[in-house]
């Protein structure tokens, strides 16, 4: 499922995890390890300039049990969300 | 449920595809997969020690194999390009530009991650590595440990 991007935008109190600069797999080892420290039912977002990770991000969600939301680019970097199990 | 475990046999010391290697391990462990991998023949040398370590009791062959093999990720060989060690340190300039992780890196977070790693006893004979050549907390085995690991998994590579 995917959200639109107006509401992704809108999301607030979402546990960043900034994997900007890292290349595969740095920022799925990146989220992995954020897992921990974040509740059940909400939003995870993950900050990457890898564009391998609009692919990789969601199928680790998948594999996870997580709910990919969607993405979208910031300047010169992607933001992609999560809904955590 | 189906497994998920991941077996990788690495048989080759060669830097680039043991790289690979071990970024697949390490995006499976990303995965919550349980991964083992099987280190034999020249894929020992990924996991030697970096400082020579005093081993006795080896043969005049194993002694030269001890030698001419390297020790340790940071001084592997590539498959294509190496250009006598050149190739390599290019390509870890190259991928410390690109922010990718550094062999020695990717290891060490395999081994956070909990990847299993099992060291093939009858290579290590073979080339005269000792225990204390390789890193610690391994776990030592033969074939049929590896194929026990394989049939209760649903991927195994050979690289």
């Amino acid at each position: 499922m995917s959200v639109a991007v107006e509401e992704l935008k809108a999301l607030t109190n979402t546990t960043v995890v900034d994997a900007r600069g890292t290349s595969c797999p740095g920022p799925i080892l990146a989220a992995k390890k954020a897992v921990r420290g974040v509740s059940s039912g909400s939003v995870m977002e993950v900050l990457a300039t890898d564009s391998g990770t609009l692919k990789d991000l969601p199928a680790w969600a998948k594999k996870m049990g997580h709910e990919y939301l969607g993405h979208y680019e910031d300047s010169g970097y992607l933001r992609l969300f999560m809904k955590m199990k | 449920m189906e497994s998920t475990k991941k077996t990788i046999i690495l048989f080759s010391g060669d830097f680039d595809k043991v790289m690979a290697a071990f970024i697949i391990a390490n995006g499976a462990a990303a995965m919550d997969d349980e991964v083992v991998m099987f280190f034999t023949f020249w894929g020992l040398n990924a996991i030697r020690k970096e400082s020579p370590v005093q081993a006795p009791n080896k043969t005049f062959v194993q002694k030269m194999f001890g030698a001419m093999m390297p020790r340790g990720p940071k001084k592997l060989g590539m498959s294509k390009m190496n250009f006598a060690g050149m190739g390599p340190k290019l390509m870890q300039r190259e991928m410390k530009a690109q922010n990718v992780m550094s062999l020695p890196e990717l290891i060490e977070t395999a081994r956070e991650q909990g990847v299993k790693f099992i060291a093939c006893t009858m290579s290590m004979d073979v080339m005269g590595l000792s225990k204390d050549e390789l890193l610690d907390d391994i776990e030592y085995a033969g074939v049929a440990s590896y194929l026990g690991e394989a049939d209760e998994s649903n991927v195994n590579l050979f690289i």
